[in-house]
């Protein structure tokens, strides 16, 4: 007997499953609109917007775990002796690495770029508050000068992470040179890694404005995208460090 | 149903314990000055366990057979706090109490080093192989080189012996273990290619042979006799035969086994 | 407790999806994804029994030649081990509880239309699917399948000269694991959110059945453990094909040195067990939740101590990362650091002891209906006090000096995992079947399946903690060269004809299985007479689960045998009783 004593009867306001174009990650993204539109700034609107974040909360303890593994094992690398073979006697091989300057450099690159994410999240926002009063589905060009910029800091970042590995390798640092060569290459490519997945979304962000997908999606999207670059900034500021102080 | 459950349950459980109870396949006896202690508490961990296992079995078959579907009514209670808190606070002072116990023995036996006239021995594994390296009269061990290792040649190559160190000389390096009884052991383990692990059963002696570690263990022998040891960690397609003798001998014994060693290296 | 505002959508209802592939191949419904990780698992477990028939077949005899696979070698022996244990413990019992049962009814007892995430769910499959088949690749390479265990642990596993297998065939042993962890992520993400942020009305975090619980803290383990595993394996990847040395030091394999130094073996043992310890619970705990729910539907009574429950889950969970070095007393770990996860270790002896009191308190008082889900239950309860009691034994470091590595411990998990695990996911096949198919499963045949297996895996397992107790090492593939084991011989001829006789009897519920699914007696809406959300669906649930609507919960999910009220049970849902608060 399939009874329900009190239910609620719901509006049938279709939520679709979430956007497929972004590669597979840890991260929740926002639907792609598909349906019908939910309004913004509806009940539905700000549910989905709790979820998506409580989602990349979630995602980001997952990666943070991740890099929590590598400082363990970057700690216990660093100081652990070896048996050198020629005297017999125990050494310590870890071989400070003189990181790039270039690095430095992209730290700020990259703090700039949590700064231009969060005005391109206020920009949505404002557009989206904006399409509420005046019914208007479309973004125009220009509200997504920030997102372009980010997109642009981030390329920019990861580009100069590979000349820095490249700076890092004419100094004789290659992957396997020692524990700590593996370690930079290690976690600055994990980072990177990172970060491109984020690269992606952002660009289907743009994309997604440009043909005009609903607004209350693409601030879903830019919203946590913001969240999870602003960590992506964090987490590149705590792996410099390590890699810088903790020789 | 539930008379089934029982019967069956309290079958298995009683089968079991006999074979527990009964030693049928038990710990090998002991040869070790530890083995008393450990074994000791073994039994009192696997008494008062013991106790327990069947306790909770019996009550299961019992419970499942005297509560079976009948005219009354199921007691509606949604649990009983002071009964929580009681096994709990049981359950937590055994398993304290016998971890307590143990660590003492634990203390006792790792928390110190070797005694400084134990009978030094080197233990290297190798798939798969155990050698054993004595200092000989010097008291030193020679040192090795990786780039000597060589194990088709067996004995001193297979653990990489470096002939132009002078404490070499005297090193004696051999397939079976001798050591002399009612001293203490000390054993430097070591390996050369996989994790390996020096199970010496009746000792109740193990410890993993780490590559890149030199593990410094101890056991007091305490009966003269021939002792099977084994690898313990899996290390590749020859594990299972990974396997070795310790023979425990009279001091005397061990004086002139090793002179007679020492003999054939000039 | 604030509820939220429900009335703005949260529910479903958009025309379910049309044709074989968006239905049943790429679906996003999280009922037919936890359908195909099941059937993903029920391959890999006959996979898995497949391979430890053969391991049980060579150990008594070792010169024996299999048809179509000639003689069984040691290095073969090991790799039919290796893959027996990680085939099964990722893809059997990381699987089909969580992945399976959890992604089909989690939404469901907690009246949410799916999960939060449906097109992450989907890929959670796809991707942990990818991961099964790379790890069956394995066996058809060069070298074949790895042999270093399903712990893997380097240097052996790291260095290809160190064994047949250990060449192309690790690596992407290393690479499914990956996978898998990448899939078992995105799956833990969406439980979370779901847990956390989609029930129904009334359905407060202490209204929920133990077994969303369950689910629930199964997740954030695997959230927090499975990155770690899979930094773990990205380490060993690098030292096996870029030349690092993070886990292995200067080795010389069969002379030869190989070109690593300064790594330490014992760094993959720690990320290892530290993901590894949490795993076990994953494997354990939704069977624990379920085995709670149907002692207390099938006695008619409320589950004894609700609460404490919940907080031995949480505990067990807490405390399940803290006792990882319990695996590695003998490894060349500090003998202080021994001590300290030897306490611990002990500690979490306690929330399991509680649960196991609890159940029995269930069954206390009760009126039991002896149906085949609650045969299986009864059953998890024997096999979890059976497996549990050898624990405190590993767990103090004086004992596991003489147990390490042995059969005793082989015995312990298999208990567990091996068997009370396996026995939560027949229990739920047994239990859900009526509402995932429409159908009731034969009885019969059902009783005949645990009886045979009950008592057989007793018979495997039990005798391992004797072979263990007089020295029998794991990992052996054959007894024949050490005096001390000869007298073992006897038992593990006991243990193999047992084995057959068990994985026999298997094939009794797969027929049931499949046979059911087509011919068995029709299922009511709710034949057990039970409380939770799924039995208030229809059979079997529409695509949005609910119709359209969203229920309302009012009630526990244990009200059996309410006085005054006119049934033995009271739904969730059902307002006229005011069930006793809790």
């Amino acid at each position: 007997m399939a009874t329900f004593p009190t239910t609620v009867p719901v509006d049938v306001e279709p939520i679709t499953g979430r956007g497929g174009a972004a590669p597979p990650s840890r991260r929740s993204d926002g639907g792609d609109g598909n349906g019908g539109p939910f309004d913004y700034g509806s009940a539905a609107f700000e549910l989905r917007l709790r979820r998506a974040r409580l989602g990349m909360i979630v995602a980001i303890s997952a990666i943070a775990m991740i890099f929590v593994s590598f400082t363990s094992a970057y700690v216990v690398r660093q100081g652990l002796p070896t048996i050198d073979p020629r005297t017999g006697t125990l050494v310590h091989d870890w071989l400070p690495v003189r990181l790039p300057p270039l690095l430095l450099l992209n730290t700020l690159v990259l703090l700039v770029s949590s700064v231009t994410m969060e005005l391109s999240r206020r920009q949505i926002a404002r557009e989206a508050a904006g399409t509420v009063a005046a019914s208007a589905q479309h973004a125009n060009r220009s509200q997504i000068s920030w997102l372009a910029l980010t997109i642009a800091l981030g390329l920019a970042f990861l580009g100069a992470q590979l000349v820095a590995w490249r700076e890092l390798a004419a100094t004789g640092f290659y992957l396997a040179t020692s524990p700590s060569s593996s370690f930079v290459y290690l976690l600055t490519g994990m980072h990177g890694i990172h970060l491109l997945g984020a690269v992606f979304v952002l660009l289907f962000a743009g994309a997604a404005a440009i043909v005009g997908k609903p607004i209350a999606t693409r601030v879903v999207i830019l919203d946590v995208t913001g969240w999870y670059w602003h960590f992506m900034a964090i987490l590149w500021v705590y792996v410099f460090c390590l890699m810088k102080f903790a020789r | 149903m539930g008379l089934v459950l029982l019967i069956v349950i309290w079958l298995i459980t009683f089968i079991s314990s006999y074979f527990f109870l009964a030693k049928t396949w038990w710990l090998p006896v002991g040869a070790s000055a530890a083995a008393a202690g450990i074994d000791h508490h073994f039994s009192t961990t696997y008494i008062l366990m013991g106790t327990v296992f069947i306790a909770a079995q019996v009550a299961l078959g019992l419970f499942a057979w005297k509560f079976r579907e009948r005219s009354a009514a199921a007691r509606y209670s949604h649990g009983n706090n002071k009964l929580e808190i009681i096994w709990t606070l049981l359950t937590a002072i055994l398993f304290i109490g016998l971890n307590l116990a143990s660590g003492s023995i634990w203390a006792s036996e790792r928390f110190r080093p070797a005694v400084s006239n134990a009978t030094q021995v080197e233990v290297t594994g190798m798939q798969f192989a155990w050698y054993f390296r004595y200092p000989g009269p010097d008291g030193k061990f020679g040192a090795t080189k990786p780039e000597l290792i060589d194990p088709s040649s067996g004995s001193e190559s297979a653990v990489g012996l470096d002939t132009t160190d002078p404490a070499s000389k005297d090193d004696v390096v051999t397939g079976t273990m001798y050591v002399p009884v009612n001293r203490e052991v000390e054993v430097v383990l070591r390996a050369h290619d996989v994790i390996h692990s020096f199970f010496i059963p009746q000792m109740r002696f193990k410890q993993d042979a780490v590559p890149g570690l030199a593990i410094h263990m101890h056991f007091t022998p305490i009966a003269v006799g021939d002792y099977e040891l084994t690898c313990a960690e899996l290390c590749g397609l020859g594990h299972y035969k990974m396997n070795g003798m310790l023979k425990v001998v009279s001091q005397e014994d061990y004086d002139k086994w090793l002179a007679a060693r020492e003999a054939e290296k000039q | 407790m604030a509820t939220r505002d429900f009335t703005a959508h949260e529910s479903h209802a958009h025309a379910a999806p049309q044709g074989f592939i968006r239905k049943y191949v790429f679906s996003l419904d999280h009922k037919v994804i936890g359908l195909q990780y099941y059937f993903l698992a029920l391959t890999a477990v006959f996979v898995g029994m497949f391979l430890s028939l053969l391991m049980r077949i060579h150990l008594i005899w070792p010169t024996a030649s299999i048809p179509l696979l000639g003689e069984i070698k040691p290095e073969t022996y090991l790799t039919l081990l290796t893959m027996h244990g990680t085939i099964m413990v990722f893809f059997v019992l990381t699987t089909a509880p969580q992945g399976g049962f959890g992604n089909y009814f989690l939404p469901i007892q907690i009246g949410a239309a799916d999960m939060a995430f449906p097109v992450l769910n989907m890929l959670s499959f796809w991707v942990t699917l990818l991961g099964y088949l790379v790890m069956l690749s394995a066996f058809f390479v060069a070298g074949g399948a790895p042999l270093h265990g399903w712990t893997g642990y380097p240097p052996l596993s790291a260095v290809p000269s160190a064994g047949p297998g250990e060449g192309l065939g690790a690596d992407l042993w290393v690479t499914s694991i990956a996978l898998f962890c990448i899939g078992a992520l995105m799956s833990a993400l969406n439980f979370i959110t779901t847990t956390l942020d989609m029930r129904a009305k009334g359905m407060t975090l202490m209204r929920m059945p133990l077994t969303c619980w369950a689910w629930f803290v199964t997740a954030i383990l695997g959230l927090l453990a499975f990155g770690v595993l899979f930094s773990a394996g990205i380490l060993l990847l690098l030292d096996r094909n870029a030349g690092t040395s993070f886990y292995v030091p200067l080795v010389v394999v069969n002379g030869q040195m190989v070109g690593h130094k300064g790594g330490s073996p014992l760094l993959w043992q720690h990320l290892f067990w530290f993901f590894g310890h949490p795993e076990v619970y994953i494997a354990i705990l939704p069977a624990m939740g379920l085995c709670s729910q149907l002692l207390s539907v099938f006695s008619r009574k409320p589950i004894f101590g609700y609460k404490a429950m919940v907080y031995a889950i949480l505990a067990i969970g807490l405390l399940g990362f803290m006792v990882w070095g319990h695996h590695m007393f003998m490894s060349g770990m500090s003998p202080y650091t021994a001590f300290a996860f030897s306490i611990m270790t002990m500690a979490i002896g306690v929330p399991s002891a509680i649960k196991t009191f609890n159940w029995l308190g269930t069954l206390w008082g009760g009126r039991i209906r002896f149906a085949s889900p609650m045969l299986f239950a009864i059953g998890f309860v024997s096999l979890f006090v059976s497996g549990g009691i050898s624990g405190p034994f590993l767990a103090q470091p004086v004992l596991d000096i003489p147990l390490h590595d042995t059969a005793f411990v082989t015995g312990h998990f298999h208990l567990i995992m091996g068997v009370a695990s396996i026995f939560g996911i027949f229990a739920a096949t047994y239990y859900w079947f009526p509402k995932m198919f429409g159908r009731m499963m034969n009885e019969r045949l059902a009783q005949a399946h645990f009886w045979l297996t009950f008592i057989g895996t007793y018979c495997i397992f039990m005798p391992m903690h004797y072979a263990g107790m007089a020295g029998q090492p794991r990992r052996y593939s054959q007894f024949t060269t050490l005096h001390y084991l000869e007298k073992l011989i006897p038992l593990n001829e006991f243990i193999t004809f047992a084995a057959f006789v068990t994985i026999a009897a298997q094939f009794i519920f797969v027929f049931n299985l499949f046979w059911s699914m087509k011919a068995g007696k029709k299922a009511a809406d709710n034949p057990w007479e039970a409380t939770t959300l799924e039995w208030i669906t229809a059979t079997p649930p529409p695509h949005d689960n609910f119709g359209g609507q969203t229920p309302v919960v009012y009630n526990g999910p244990y009200e059996y045998s309410v006085p005054g009220a006119p049934k033995d049970y009271v739904m969730q849902t059902d307002p006229s009783i005011v069930a006793a608060a809790h």
